[in-house]
Parts: structure tokens; C-alpha cells; sequence
């Protein structure tokens, strides 16, 4: 191999890693997201949350 | 004096998880801008950085492995600091930071060992060495698998949060091995070049662009760690929601089934 395939080979495991991780964070972040939502609709609250209410 | 006296208060009102949602919410934009800005000029830079007299242009993985390679040390570090916290105060959010680091330092410390590894074949002869920088940093990246497989294991976070935190604090003391290895023994690595007394051993039209390139990374690796935390503390609300729900449709069976035993005996 040329010492080109190794810079871009390297450079290329690193994009394709990082987007990965960046990737599972978002898909992560939306399943969290909805899921509150779909349970604060339900109409079930945190104690906290109760303590704030009047 | 009234200053020092004042802090931990400060600093306990941000370590609320409420309050830290809506800092993440108002910083996260920000940060990853910043990330990806640093980022395009570091890789500019790199990309117009002159080739090494002898590595030649293999000298470019550099700018991507020594940052890495920081990056797993520094995310161990804040690790075993979030641990202490959980240990010594117990503060929830402690333990959601050692947990959601975990992954993105495994990630880092993969690619340090793969970038390292495709900058070896050319430069060294050789993709791997057991020798003792090489070898400790592996062992890094299996602890941070163990790590991850333990804060994992129970399903009670409180819970996995102490076992998780005394095995980070006791792998800690892989750290001052990683960065002392080739100093200590006699490894195909090279020693320190950047920190080092008597300043760089690297040329600045090399260093400059490596500098740029860590700062974008490390800048790239809060954002994604503040990310994880926020993830893991709606996680937490989800479990917690979920158990509130089940006690109540508990409760409400309870009810019914008195009811309905009530007016047995009268049926």
C-alpha cells in the first residue's frame, strides 16, 4: 500500500467512527425524547414535577 | 475567603440535573458549532501542513492519533474524577457523567489504537508490538469495556454506580503507566515530543495544525459527552416515569379487584 492509502484509510476510520457515535447520540436522544412525551401525555408526572404544581 | 466559602453552593446548584438539561440545552448549539468550526481549520491546516523530511506524508495521521490518543487519557481522567464524586457525595449527576463518558472514550481509544496501528505498518514494519505504550493503552481500551459492561449490567442505576466508580478509580492507576510507559521502558513508540522540558521537539509548521486539531476534538468530545448526559438523564426520568405508571395501573387493579370482591358475596 501507498502511504496515501494509509492517511486516507485513517483519516477515513475516524469520519466513519465519530459520525457513529454522533449518529447513536442523536437516534439515543429522539427514543428518549419521545418516549417522555409519550408518557407526559399519559398524564404521569415526576414527584418533583407534582411539587411544583399548585 | 468568603469566595472559596461560597462555592460548593454554586457549584451543587448547577449539578442539578434540572438545571443542567436547560444549560446543555442553551450550550449544546453553541459547542458543536465551535467543534466543527475548529475542526474545518484544524483539517485545513493539516491538510497545507508541510510532509515530515523523513515520515513523508504519513506524518498526517499524526494530527489525528496524538489527539486521540490524549482524548482517552483525559475522558479516563474525567472518569475517575466523576467517580470520586459518586463515591464521596453520591451526587447523582456524577455518575451519569462516568457513564456516558465511557463509550466516547472507548471510541477515542480505539481510534488512537487503529490510527496508531495504520501508522506503524508504513513507518515501523509492523501493525502491532506488545510492547509497553501499545500494550497499556490496549489495556485502557479494555477497561473501558469493562466499564461500560458494568455500568450497564444492573437495572437499578444507583445501584451498578458504586461498583462501576471503585473500578474505575482502581484502573486510574493505568494512566500514569500509559504516560510514563516510554520513559520507563524501552518501546518502538516515541517519548514525549509536545510536553516536554526543553519545549516541542516538533517543528511548528507541524505543531500548530496537531494544537488546532486536539482543541477541536477535545472541544468535539464535551459536546458529545454533554449529549450523552442529557440522553442519560431522560433515560432516568423514562425509568422513573415507567415505575410511577405501573404503581399506578397497580393501584387502580387493587381497586378494582376490591370492588369486585366486594360484591361477590352479594352476587
Amino acid at each position: 500500500m501507498s502511504h496515501l492509502a494509509f492517511v486516507l484509510l485513517s483519516y477515513g476510520v475516524s469520519a466513519l467512527v465519530l459520525s457513529g457515535v454522533v449518529a447513536w447520540l442523536l437516534i439515543d436522544q429522539r427514543a428518549q425524547r419521545t418516549e417522555l412525551q409519550r408518557l407526559e401525555a399519559q398524564g404521569i408526572r415526576r414527584r418533583s414535577q407534582k411539587a411544583q404544581q399548585p | 475567603m468568603t469566595d472559596t466559602a461560597a462555592q460548593p453552593t454554586r457549584l451543587l446548584d448547577l449539578a442539578n440535573p434540572t438545571r443542567f438539561l436547560s444549560l446543555a440545552g442553551a450550550l449544546l448549539p453553541w459547542l458543536a458549532g465551535l467543534s466543527a468550526l475548529v475542526l474545518a481549520v484544524g483539517l485545513t491546516m493539516s491538510f497545507n501542513a508541510p510532509d515530515d523530511y523523513q515520515q513523508g506524508m504519513t506524518v498526517k495521521i499524526m494530527f489525528i492519533h496524538v489527539p486521540f490518543a490524549w482524548l482517552s487519557m483525559m475522558c479516563y481522567t474525567l472518569m475517575a474524577a466523576s467517580s470520586v464524586g459518586t463515591l464521596v457525595w453520591r451526587h447523582p449527576l456524577a455518575d451519569v457523567s462516568a457513564k456516558a463518558a465511557a463509550p466516547i472514550g472507548a471510541a477515542f481509544t480505539a481510534l488512537a489504537l487503529i490510527t496508531g496501528s495504520l501508522w506503524g505498518q508504513p513507518m515501523w514494519g509492523t501493525w502491532w508490538v506488545w510492547d509497553a505504550r501499545l500494550t497499556s493503552v490496549f489495556v485502557l481500551f479494555l477497561m473501558y469495556l469493562g466499564i461500560i459492561a458494568l455500568s450497564r449490567a444492573l437495572d437499578d442505576p444507583a445501584k451498578s454506580a458504586r461498583a462501576a466508580a471503585v473500578l474505575t478509580l482502581v484502573g486510574f492507576i493505568n494512566i500514569p503507566i500509559i504516560k510514563f510507559s516510554v520513559d520507563w521502558w524501552n518501546t518502538l513508540h516515541q517519548p514525549a515530543s509536545v510536553l516536554r522540558a526543553g519545549g516541542s521537539a516538533i517543528d511548528p509548521s507541524l505543531l500548530r495544525p496537531l494544537l488546532v486539531m486536539a482543541l477541536g476534538f477535545t472541544l468535539l468530545f464535551f459536546t458529545l459527552h454533554m449529549m450523552a448526559m442529557r440522553n442519560e438523564i431522560w433515560r432516568r426520568r423514562v425509568i422513573a416515569m415507567r415505575r410511577m405508571a405501573a404503581r399506578k395501573a397497580d393501584r387502580n387493579d387493587a381497586v378494582a379487584s376490591e370492588a369486585i370482591f366486594s360484591k361477590d358475596p352479594a352476587a
